[in-house]
C-alpha cells in the first residue's frame, strides 16, 4: 500500500516538477529551435511512457498484494501480447528517431553562403579569428605559435594578412546570416559551447571541428567550456555579442588584422594604467587562473596580492612587491607559490604593458 | 501454451551425476580456507568486501564534490584541482572497481556454481590469483591519492592529451598508476571471466539446458562475455596512453603548444582514443546493466510467486542487448568532432537497443501482474530498481538521438541520466540482490526493519537527487564544474535558485550517504544476531536454496549433484503442493511431498 502510494506521488511530483520547475531551456538565440522542438516530441512521448507503465507498476503492487489465500496466475508468456508490446515500441521509437535525423540532416548540412569565424581554445581562454576583406582564412600551423604570433599563423601565406584576430574576452557576430564556425585547440579537448544557440561542438587538437547555426536574437551571450580541460576548465569563458549587421562591422573594423600585429604595436588599449591593466589581464587570459575577488582557482587569487606574504614550494617566503610580480609574469615558473603546479606560461610583454599590469595587481 | 516445451521438455529420469570427492582441492589450513582460497564463495566474499571498501571511498569522494556543489568556496580544502581529482576518482571506482567487480567476481563467482549445479568454477586455482590481481590493481589506484601531484583528475574517460599534460592534476604520476591499475584490473578479470564463461558452458549439471538457466546467470553470463571483448580496447588504449606519456610516441598526441611549451608530440588522433574508450565503454554499462537485469528477474519472480513473464523474450532481449551494444559506441561522441555522418548510424542503433530494453521491463510488470506480491526487502528493492530504470532508460533516449544529444551533452543532464540506469539502479539491484541472498551466505537473515529503512531513505532520496538535476542540465550547467561562478560571474541564463537546488540536492545526497552505515551494521550484526534462515526462506526454486547445508560448503552440494527437471520459474503451478516447485523436483512428484 505504502509503495504504491509513493510511487503514484512520485511520477505525480515529477510531472508536477516538469511544468512548474524554474529550471527550463534558456530562451533560443539561434535557428535551431527544431532542436528544441524535437526534445519537445520526445518529452511527450517519453513522458507519456514513463506515467503509464509506473501507474501501472504501482497498480499491480496494490492490486495483487500478498494473501496466503491466493495462488499468482500461471502465465509463462502470452505471444499476442508481448508482439504488440514490441510494435507498440518500435512506433514510439521512430516517431521520435525520425525526426531527429531529420534534424541532424540540417545540423551536418552547412549552407554555401555561410560566412566564417574561427574559434581558437587553449587552456583556458578563447580567442578568434574572422577571414578579412578576401573571406578567405590563411593558413596555421603549431609550429608557428609563439608570443608574437598566438595564432599560429603561417607568415607567407597571403590570405592571412587580411585577417582579423580577436584575443579578447568578446566576438561579435551579425544577426540574421548563418555562420560556420571552425573550431581549433592549441592544447587539449575544449568545447564551445553556450546553451542559447543550442550547437555544441569539441574543439580537438590536431584538427578542425565545425558547425554552424544562424543567429536570431541579439543579445551578449556566455561562452563556456563544455569538454573537460584541466584545472581552469569551469573557468574558460568569454563572451559572444550578437548585434545586427552595421554594429557588427563598425566592431569589426576596431580590431586588428594579422598583419597589423606583426608591424606596429597597436594601441589596442587605452584608460587609465589599471584600467589598460585590467584589458590586458582579460586579453591575455589570466583570469582563466586567477580570482580578482579571493575566491579560489588554479592559480593564486589577485586580491590584496600586493604586500602579503607567500609561502614558496621550497619552502621560503617572499614578501609580494613588484619586481616579484614581473617576475611572476615573465618567469613564473622561476618560484612557485606553496601548492600550486607549475603550469602558468611565461609571457613576454613590453614594458609599457607590464607596468600598467602592475598598476592594475597593485589596485585590487 | 507453447511454453510447455521450456518449463517441462519431457525429460524422463536422469542420472545423478556422483563427482568423486578428490576433484575439488580441499584446503588444509585456515590460510588456505580463507584467504587464499580456490573455493568460488569465499573468492567471491573477497571481491564483494574489497568492492564495497573501494565503493565507501567512491562514496566519501561523491559527499566531498556534493559539499562544494551545494556550498561553493565553503570548503578551502577543495580546490579546483581536488575537484576534478574527485570526480575522476569518484567515477572511475564506482564503474569498474565497485560495479563490475561487484557484478561479476562478486555475485558472479557466488552464484553461477550454486545456480548451474557445479561443484566450484572450472578453474579454481585461476579463479583466486583473479581476486589478488584484483586486489592489487585496488592498491595501485589507492597509491595514487599518496604520490606527488595526487591522482588524476582527467574524468574518467581519461581523454588525451590533457591527460598527460600538466594542466591536469596528476598528469605525471596519478595518471601512469590509473593505467597501470587498469591494466592488472583487466588481466585480473579475464581470468575471472573466462571461468564464469566455461563454467556455464560445460560445468551444468544433468538437465540444466542452456533454456532453464536462471536468468541471472544469463545475465551475469552474457555481461561477462562482454566483458571479454570490451575489456581488451580498454587494455590497449591504456598502453597506448602510457607509451605516450613515458616514451614519448604520439599515439594520441598531435601536435601541441601547451602553457606555451611546443611540444614533441605530432600526428596522433585524440578522437582515435575516444573510439577505443567507447568501444569499451559503451559495453560496460551493459557489463553492469546485464547482471542488474538478471538479478531482477529472479527477485521479482521469486518474491510476487509468479513465473517470470516471457521468459524466452527476456533470454533473447539479453542477449541481443549485449549484441548491439557492441555498435553503438559512438554515441558518446556526437560533438567529438568525429564524422557527423556517423550520427545517423549510431542514433539508429542507439534507439533499436531501446526496443529490447523496453522489453525488459514490460516483462517485469507483466510478472508483477497477478502475482502474490509480497513486499519483502528484496522485493521492495526490485520495484525500487524498475521504476529509477524506467526513468533512467527513457533519457537515455534523448541523448541517444543525436540532435536532441547536441544541447545536452556534457551538462547535468547527462550527469542525472548515467547516475540513473548505472548508478541508482545498479546500486538498488546489489541491495536488493544482498537482502536476498545474504540468508544463504551466512545462514542468517538481515534485520528487516533497518532494511525497510534503508530501502526508503535510499531509494527516495537518491530519486530526488537525480530528478531535478536533469533539469538544470536542459538549462544548460556543464559537468565537471567546479563551480558555475567563474572570473566573469555567474553566467545570467543561471538563476540565484540553482544555487538553491544545488544545497538540496548536496543535502539529500549527504543523508542518502549516511543511511548506509545503517546497511552495513545491518550487514555486521546480523551475521551472529540474525534470524535463522534455513535453507530456504523465500521459498524460492532455483538450486542455490536447494543444498543440504546452509552456508554451503566447499564443494556446494552434497555427494550428489541435483539434477534439474524443469526451468527456474515454477512458481504458483496450478495443482502443486506448494507455491514453488525446484527445479531439481522431478515432473509428477510435484503434488506429492516434494521437498
Ligand atoms: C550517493 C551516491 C552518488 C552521488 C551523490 C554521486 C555524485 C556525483 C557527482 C557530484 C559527480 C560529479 C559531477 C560533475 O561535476 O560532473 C559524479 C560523477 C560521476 N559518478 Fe557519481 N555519485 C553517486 C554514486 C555513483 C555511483 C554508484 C556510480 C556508479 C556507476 C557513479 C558514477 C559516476 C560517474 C561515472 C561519474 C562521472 C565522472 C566523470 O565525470 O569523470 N556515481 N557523481
Ligand atoms: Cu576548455
Ligand atoms: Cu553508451
Amino acid at each position: 500500500m505504502v509503495l504504491a502510494i509513493i510511487l503514484v506521488l512520485l511520477v505525480i511530483g515529477s510531472v508536477l516538477f516538469h511544468f512548474l520547475s524554474p529550471w527550463y531551456l534558456t530562451p533560443i538565440a539561434s535557428n535551431w529551435g527544431f532542436i528544441d522542438d524535437t526534445l519537445t516530441i520526445t518529452f511527450i512521448v517519453c513522458g507519456f511512457v514513463f506515467v503509464v507503465i509506473n501507474l501501472f507498476l504501482a497498480y499491480c503492487v496494490y492490486r495483487f498484494r500478498y494473501s496466503k489465500d491466493r495462488r499468482a496466475e500461471y502465465e509463462p508468456e502470452n505471444k499476442r501480447l508481448e508482439w504488440w508490446l514490441t510494435a507498440f515500441t518500435t512506433v514510439g521509437v521512430v516517431a521520435m528517431l525520425a525526426p531527429g535525423l531529420f534534424v541532424w540532416a540540417k545540423y551536418v548540412d552547412v549552407p554555401e553562403e555561410a560566412s566564417l569565424v574561427e574559434a581558437v581554445g587553449k587552456q583556458w581562454s578563447w580567442s578568434y579569428r574572422y577571414p578579412g576583406e578576401d573571406g578567405i582564412l590563411g593558413t596555421v600551423d603549431v609550429r608557428h605559435i609563439d608570443a608574437k604570433n598566438p595564432f599560429g599563423m603561417n607568415p607567407d601565406d597571403p590570405n592571412g594578412q587580411d585577417d582579423v584576430l580577436v584575443s579578447g574576452s568578446e566576438f561579435h557576430l551579425p544577426l540574421g546570416d548563418p555562420v560556420k564556425v571552425l573550431l581549433r585547440s592549441k592544447d587539449v579537448l575544449h568545447d564551445f559551447y553556450v546553451p542559447q544557440i543550442r550547437a555544441k561542438m569539441d574543439l580537438v587538437p590536431g584538427m578542425i571541428t565545425y558547425f554552424w547555426f544562424t543567429p536570431t536574437l541579439a543579445g551578449t551571450y556566455d561562452v563556456l567550456c563544455a569538454e573537460l580541460c584541466g584545472s581552469g576548465h569551469y573557468n574558460m569563458r568569454s563572451r559572444m555579442v550578437l548585434e545586427d549587421e552595421a554594429d557588427f562591422r563598425a566592431w569589426l573594423a576596431t580590431q586588428p588584422t594579422f598583419a597589423d600585429t606583426q608591424t606596429v604595436q597597436v594601441a589596442t588599449v587605452s584608460g587609465s594604467p589599471e584600467e589598460q591593466g585590467r584589458q590586458i589581464a582579460e586579453s591575455q587570459g589570466c583570469m582563466g587562473c586567477h580570482s580578482i575577488d579571493g575566491s579560489p582557482g588554479v592559480g593564486p587569487t589577485w586580491k590584496e596580492l600586493a604586500g602579503r606574504t607567500e609561502e614558496l614550494a621550497d619552502g621560503s617566503a617572499v614578501i609580494v612587491d613588484d619586481a616579484y610580480l614581473v617576475e611572476s609574469i615573465v618567469a613564473p615558473n622561476a618560484t612557485i607559490v606553496a601548492g600550486y603546479p607549475p603550469i602558468m606560461p611565461a609571457y613576454q610583454l613590453d614594458d609599457a604593458q607590464l607596468a600598467a599590469l602592475i598598476a592594475y595587481l597593485n589596485s585590487l | 501454451m507453447a511454453i510447455t516445451d521450456v518449463a517441462h521438455d519431457a525429460v524422463d529420469y536422469v542420472r545423478p551425476a556422483e563427482v568423486a570427492e578428490e576433484e575439488l582441492y580441499h584446503p588444509k589450513t585456515w590460510l588456505g580456507k580463507y584467504v587464499f582460497s580456490q573455493d568460488a564463495k569465499i573468492i567471491a566474499l573477497q571481491y564483494s568486501m574489497t568492492a564495497m571498501a573501494v565503493g565507501l571511498i567512491a562514496l566519501v569522494l561523491s559527499v566531498l564534490m556534493r559539499l562544494q556543489l551545494g556550498f561553493p568556496g565553503v570548503f578551502s580544502f577543495i580546490t579546483p584541482d581536488a575537484y576534478i581529482q574527485f570526480v575522476t576518482m569518484h567515477g572511475m571506482i564506482m564503474v569498474i572497481y565497485l560495479l563490475t567487480a561487484l557484478f561479476l567476481g562478486g555475485f558472479g563467482n557466488y552464484l553461477i556454481p550454486l545456480m548451474v549445479g557445479a561443484r566450484d568454477m572450472v578453474f579454481p586455482y585461476v579463479n583466486m590469483i583473479s581476486y589478488w590481481i584484483y586486489l592489487f590493481a585496488v592498491i595501485l589506484l589507492l597509491a595514487s591519492f599518496f604520490v606527488p601531484g595526487g591522482p588524476t583528475g582527467a574524468g574518467w574517460t581519461l581523454y588525451p592529451p590533457q591527460t598527460i599534460l600538466p594542466g591536469t592534476p596528476g598528469a605525471d604520476w596519478g595518471i601512469l598508476l590509473m593505467l597501470v591499475s587498469l591494466a592488472f584490473f583487466v588481466i585480473g578479470f579475464t581470468m575471472g571471466g573466462l571461468n564464469y564463461v566455461v563454467t556455464v558452458l560445460q560445468a551444468r549439471t544433468r538437465g540444466m539446458t542452456l533454456m532453464r538457466m536462471p536468468l541471472t546467470v544469463w545475465g551475469i553470463f552474457t555481461a561477462t562475455v562482454l566483458a571479454l571483448f570490451a575489456f581488451p580496447a580498454l587494455f590497449v588504449a591504456a598502453i597506448m596512453m602510457t607509451l605516450d606519456s613515458v616514451i614519448g610516441t604520439s599515439f594520441f598526441m598531435p601536435a601541441i603548444v601547451s602553457m606555451g611549451q611546443t611540444l614533441d608530440y605530432s600526428g596522433g588522433s585524440p578522437v582515435l582514443f575516444q573510439h577505443l574508450f567507447w568501444f569499451f565503454g559503451h559495453p560496460e554499462v551493459y557489463i553492469v546493466a546485464l547482471p542488474a537485469f538478471g538479478i531482477i528477474s529472479e527477485l521479482i519472480s521469486v518474491h510476487a510467486r509468479k513465473n517470470i513473464f516471457g521468459y524466452r523474450l527476456m533470454v533473447w532481449a539479453i542477449v541481443v542487448i549485449g549484441g548491439l551494444s557492441f555498435i553503438v559506441w559512438a554515441h558518446h561522441m556526437y560533438v567529438s568532432g568525429m564524422n557527423p555522418y556517423f550520427g545517423f548510424f549510431f542514433a539508429t542503433t542507439t534507439l533499436i537497443i531501446a526496443v529490447p530494453t523496453a522489453i525488459k521491463v514490460y516483462n517485469w510488470v507483466l510478472t508483477l501482474w497477478r502475482g502474490n506480491i509480497k513486499l519483502t526487502v528484496p522485493m521492495l528493492f526490485a520495484i525500487g530498481f524498475v521504476f529509477t530504470f524506467i526513468n533512467g532508460g527513457l533519457t537515455g533516449i534523448f541523448l541517444g538521438n543525436v540532435i536532441v544529444d547536441v544541447p545536452l551533452s556534457d551538462t547535468y543532464f547527462v550527469v542525472a541520466h548515467f547516475h540513473m540506469v548505472m548508478a541508482v539502479s545498479p546500486v538498488l539491484a546489489v541491495f536488493g540482490a544482498v537482502y536476498h541472498w545474504y540468508p544463504k551466505i551466512t545462514g542468517r537473515m538481515l534485520h528487516e526493519g533497518m532494511g525497510k529503512f534503508h530501502f526508503w531513505v535510499t531509494f527516495v532520496g537518491l530519486y530526488c537527487i537525480y530528478y531535478p538535476m536533469h533539469y538544470l542540465g536542459i538549462m544548460g550547467v556543464p559537468r565537471r564544474y567546479y563551480a558555475n561562478e567563474g572570473s566573469t560571474g555567474l553566467p545570467d541564463w543561471i538563476p540565484e535558485s540553482a544555487q538553491v537546488l544545488n544545497a538540496g540536492i548536496s543535502i539529500a545526497a549527504i543523508v542518502v550517504a549516511s543511511v548506509q552505515l545503517v546497511f552495513l551494521y545491518n550487514l555486521a550484526v546480523s551475521t551472529t544476531r540474525g534470524k535463522r534462515a534455513g535453507d530456504n526462506p523465500w521459498g524460492a526454486t532455483t538450486l542455490e536454496w536447494q543444498t543440504s547445508t546452509t552456508p554451503p560448503t566447499h564443494g556446494n552440494f552434497g555427494k550428489e549433484l541435483p539434477s534439474v527437471y524443469r526451468w527456474a520459474y515454477d512458481y504458483s503451478v496450478p495443482g502443486a503442493k506448494d507455491d514453488f516447485i525446484p527445479q531439481n523436483v522431478p515432473a509428477g512428484q510435484e503434488t506429492g511431498d516434494a521437498r
